[in-house]
């Protein structure tokens, strides 16, 4: 197979990669440039535990082919974390709301819920239930996980 | 009393690494040279290997081992019948046949399809009916009637036949549940590898059960225990179910990577997870219950048959655990219960959160009202006539003694009731039902008990080490094992606790096989109850040191100190003092102390009887009772839960927040059970292969969920703390079913309630 050159942006880092063009965006980020906090669930974008901000938008990683990635900038749950290593107000929240059990869904989760509130600060909770519709949870039954989306609205609303 | 750590709702003390992706699950963990593997499964339901060609696969460039069933150095039968690798005969399409390991993912895929395998195809029984009918094709030839070894549990109480000769009304109803699938959001995954400095193999994975995965890998590799070294990594959900298929993977990638001196490491696909993975045990139950004109139960006969697929080494626990719970959270004097497990060539039933609990109850409160409706009484006061009560005797025979076992279910159904305007809303519910609108809405209502911990299942133990470092850190390890249920929290709340210290000072380290000691399985919501007094032990065992270590240097005796917000203080006299800080180095530096302890759980063996099953199942017991209300469409039989109100007596809350995690979590999983979740079998084939078919609950699905907790004392656990793992999940399937009848005044009497049920009463085939 033919490879092909591939440059995109992710969590602020240029990344310029000679690769298969059959792989997957998923399979980039987490073997070739180590953001393992990108989870694999299901592989037909059907659980929503890969997701990624790709120019802004919540994507499912595992459905997105590394060629259609090229230069697009993408955020995975390690670029959301402040420079000095403290937390974006999404995942104090969680940790707050008590909204992370097994954790697995969890980076796909926050990266849905900051998309959301990236375009709405202050989301109803009819927005925020359809904002991580796309992400599955096991553990939680998600009630903990919407109440974490509206503290950390009211957490972004305190600090503009 | 009152408590410094505990009843808290502490953050939890993984939260931080999982909400930044910082923490590892198995997926993430690679070692240098390691190979990909992947398992070439069988293509029938039921099979004659005739013969397996491996050259093709062997002679890809990037193959570096191809094994089958001839590869296994020790058993190839392990705990539950299961085959390492199937060898004459394939008896679902779970089997594994062969696997092979290459140097990617790619190659191991492409080589699996080149493993050629010549089969001979068997007659299959796939359901109940079939496996039970005269002359049935035998699953296994030793296994006659198709019933599985040991699944037969009985319970015997009074004289049914008597019981049934005084009742007014006799109601016999069959009620059917489906296999459900786990639905973790991580896949199964397992890496072996040799064990860099001596003789054995490590395991690392998702893995529920460490301790027994390693004893069967030691039978399959013809090692001993000690060589072998389990480390479950963090689990991304298990709820029960990484446990058979993952024991499996484990022997295999240790088989290849001891044959090949490479690391193996093998990840399931969503696909190879639904198929391979145990799944809740189907039902088909026949219940016949008989009562006065007033309501008062008098007999209760059941025959339960529990689907265990080709495989099956859960069936015989689970049916003993229903066994128990089969006449409901009653005072019924005459019982008479039979549960049989049944081998079918089909996917295979394990374990899966509440244990027979969401079965059992489901038939049991969907009977309950029933029974009301036949009475012409209310689903509220048939339950609280005939509800446990304090001082009530089980059909066990125990005795639910005050101040011994608690028995609050009377209070909760009433307060549930009241709380959510039960009988108000069932009046007005049933007014605006009378209309064309389409739209109908129900109310219903359902309670529960559960034994806590194992019971008769196994011996209730569990092991602790907790250990207080020179800058007074404190780390803890448990035999039990965290799965995102929180346990680790609950363990840290407990230590600190004890020791009357900062939760902030506690750290944790992954079970590790090598490090503590067998205690068993993580299973039976036992985590806090069992694994918690562990805790509870080793630290008491360190107070203790450290209190008389204080006494000595503060030339006091150490009876009469006590360790509270970090200092240890002479009672009643501030200046005979020590803080936690200046009190470890000494102990450690200038007395040459250890600070560290093992904390050893054993309840003993619950005794009871096997010819009548009576007896102590259960050291205590917990209660549950909710109430749903719905809205159906009765046009497109479209189901939506409107609201859940549930109250849970569980002793001591530990951690308010995560036992509402642990609650609401539950029940949702109950809500998927009851009306979306089925893992659909078509000939023997599993049709339902990813999450694309697999219907589990959404944030969009979700009720508003109201939830009372209720504490009592003398309760066996830590601190009082009972299990709460599971409950959860047993309430909304029955709750649903009973508001589904209330609305439309059709009994829906097989899970999942989804449209096709709702709308027709039957399934559609496809």
């Amino acid at each position: 197979m033919k490879k092909i050159r591939v440059s995109l942006r992710v969590n602020g880092r240029i990344f310029t990669l000679e690769t298969d063009p059959n792989r997957r965006l998923i399979d980039v980020l987490r073997e070739d440039l180590n953001f393992t906090g990108v989870k694999e669930g299901c592989g037909i974008g059907e659980c929503g535990a890969c997701t990624v901000l790709m120019n802004g938008k919540p994507v499912n990683s595992c459905l997105v082919l590394i060629g259609q990635a090229e230069g697009s900038e993408v955020v995975t749950i390690e670029g959301l974390k402040g420079k000095n290593g403290e937390l974006h107000p999404l995942q104090e929240a969680f940790i707050e709301a008590g909204a992370v059990q097994c954790g697995y869904c969890i980076p796909g989760m926050i990266l849905s819920a900051e998309a959301l509130l990236q375009n709405n600060p202050h989301p109803t909770e009819d927005l925020i239930k359809e904002a991580i519709s796309g992400n599955l949870c096991r553990c939680t039954g998600y009630r903990q996980i919407i109440d974490a989306v509206k503290i950390a609205s009211k957490k972004i609303a305190r600090k503009e | 009393m009152s408590y410094k750590v505990i009843t808290r709702p502490l953050k939890r003390i993984d939260a931080r690494e999982k909400v930044t992706g910082e923490a590892k699950f198995g997926a993430d963990l690679n070692f240098s040279g390691q190979l990909y593997a992947k398992t070439v499964y069988s293509r029938y339901p039921h099979a004659r290997v005739l013969s397996i060609n491996t050259e093709k696969a062997e002679a890809l460039h990037g193959v570096e081992a191809v094994i089958t069933a001839a590869d296994v150095p020790g058993e190839n039968e392990l705990f539950g019948r299961f085959p390492v690798f199937a060898e004459k005969e394939v008896k679902y399409t779970g089997d594994g046949v062969a696997m092979v390991a290459a140097t990617s993912k790619s190659i191991a895929e492409k080589a699996a399809s080149l493993v050629e395998v010549e089969y001979e195809e068997l007659p299959a029984v796939l359901t109940i009916e079939e496996a039970l009918a005269h002359g049935a094709a035998l699953v296994h030839t030793d296994a006659p009637g198709n019933f599985i070894e040991n699944t037969h549990h009985l319970m015997r109480a009074g004289d049914v036949e008597r019981g049934f000769e005084e009742a007014d009304i006799i109601l016999e109803k069959t009620y059917r549940t489906q296999f459900v699938e786990h639905g973790y959001i991580e896949p199964e995954v397992v890496i072996a590898l040799p064990e860099p400095y001596r003789r054995g193999v490590e395991i690392h994975g998702s893995i529920q059960n460490p301790y027994s995965i390693r004893e069967n890998v030691a039978r399959a590799l013809n090692l001993r225990i000690s060589e072998v070294r389990v480390i479950p990594g963090n689990l991304g959900g298990s709820f029960g179910g990484k446990d058979e298929s993952v024991m499996l993977m484990a022997a295999r990638t240790a088989i290849t990577a001891l044959k090949t001196g490479r690391p193996v490491k093998m990840v399931l696909t969503r696909e190879e997870s639904i198929l391979e993975s145990a799944k809740r045990h189907s039902y088909k139950a026949k219940y016949k219950i008989g009562a006065r004109k007033g309501g008062t139960i008098v007999a209760l006969e059941n025959t339960i048959y529990t689907q265990g697929g080709a495989y099956n080494n859960k069936a015989r626990f689970a049916n003993w655990r229903a066994s128990v719970h089969a006449a409901g959270p009653y005072r019924i004097p005459n019982v008479k219960t039979d549960l049989y497990g049944v081998y079918t060539n089909t996917i295979y039933g394990g374990a899966f959160r509440g244990f027979s609990a969401p079965q059992v109850v489901f038939c049991n409160e969907s009977l309950m009202d029933e029974l009301a409706a036949e009475l012409g009484i209310s689903p509220k006061e048939i339950r609280l006539k005939n509800c446990l009560k304090p001082g009530d005797e089980l059909v066990t025979g125990q005795v639910l003694r005050p101040g011994k076992i608690p028995a609050p279910l009377k209070q909760m159904i009433e307060e549930v009731c009241s709380r959510s305007d039960f009988d108000r809303k069932r009046e007005e519910f049933s007014a605006g039902n009378s209309g064309d609108e389409p739209v109908k809405r129900g109310i219903g209502l359902a309670c529960t008990f559960r034994g806590t911990g194992l019971g008769g299942e196994g011996i209730d133990t569990a092991g602790a080490t907790v250990t207080i470092e020179k800058d007074g850190s404190v780390n803890i390890v448990s035999n039990l094992n965290e799965m995102g249920q929180g346990m680790r929290t609950a363990h840290a709340q407990i230590v600190a606790e004890t020791l009357g210290i900062s939760y902030g000072r506690i750290t944790f380290s992954p079970t590790d096989t090598s490090v503590v000691p067998d205690g068993g399985p993580t299973v039976a919501s036992r985590g806090t109850l069992a694994g918690g007094n562990a805790m509870l032990i080793a630290a008491q065992k360190l107070k203790e040191r450290l209190l008389m270590e204080a006494g000595k240097i503060l030339n006091c005796s150490w009876e009469g100190l006590v360790i509270e917000d970090e200092i240890i203080q002479y009672r009643g006299k501030e200046k005979l003092s020590i803080t936690f800080d200046e009190l470890i180095p000494r102990c450690i530096m200038e007395r040459g102390l250890t600070l560290s302890a093992q904390g050893w759980y054993n309840p003993g063996p619950e005794e009871l009887d096997p010819e009548t099953g009576r007896g102590n199942a259960y050291p205590s017991y917990i209660y549950g009772c909710a109430v749903a209300e719905i809205r159906v469409n009765t046009l497109t039989g479209k189901l939506d839960v409107d609201r859940i109100t549930a109250a849970y007596e569980l002793g001591r809350v530990i951690n308010p927040q995560i036992v509402k995690g642990q609650l609401m979590g539950g029940l949702i999983q109950g809500m998927g059970y009851g009306i979306m979740e089925d893992t659909e079998t078509k000939e023997g084939y599993l049709i339902t292969r990813n999450f694309d078919e697999l219907m589990l609950p959404t944030s969009l699905d979700i009720p508003e969920i109201d939830i009372i907790l209720y504490e009592t004392d003398q309760n066996i656990g830590p601190y009082g703390a009972k299990g709460i793992g599971e409950i959860g999940v047993e309430l909304s399937a029955p709750a649903i079913a009973n508001a589904l009848f209330h609305a439309t005044g059709r009994r829906v009497r097989e899970l999942p309630m989804n449209l096709e049920r709702v709308l027709l009463g039957r399934a559609l085939k496809r």
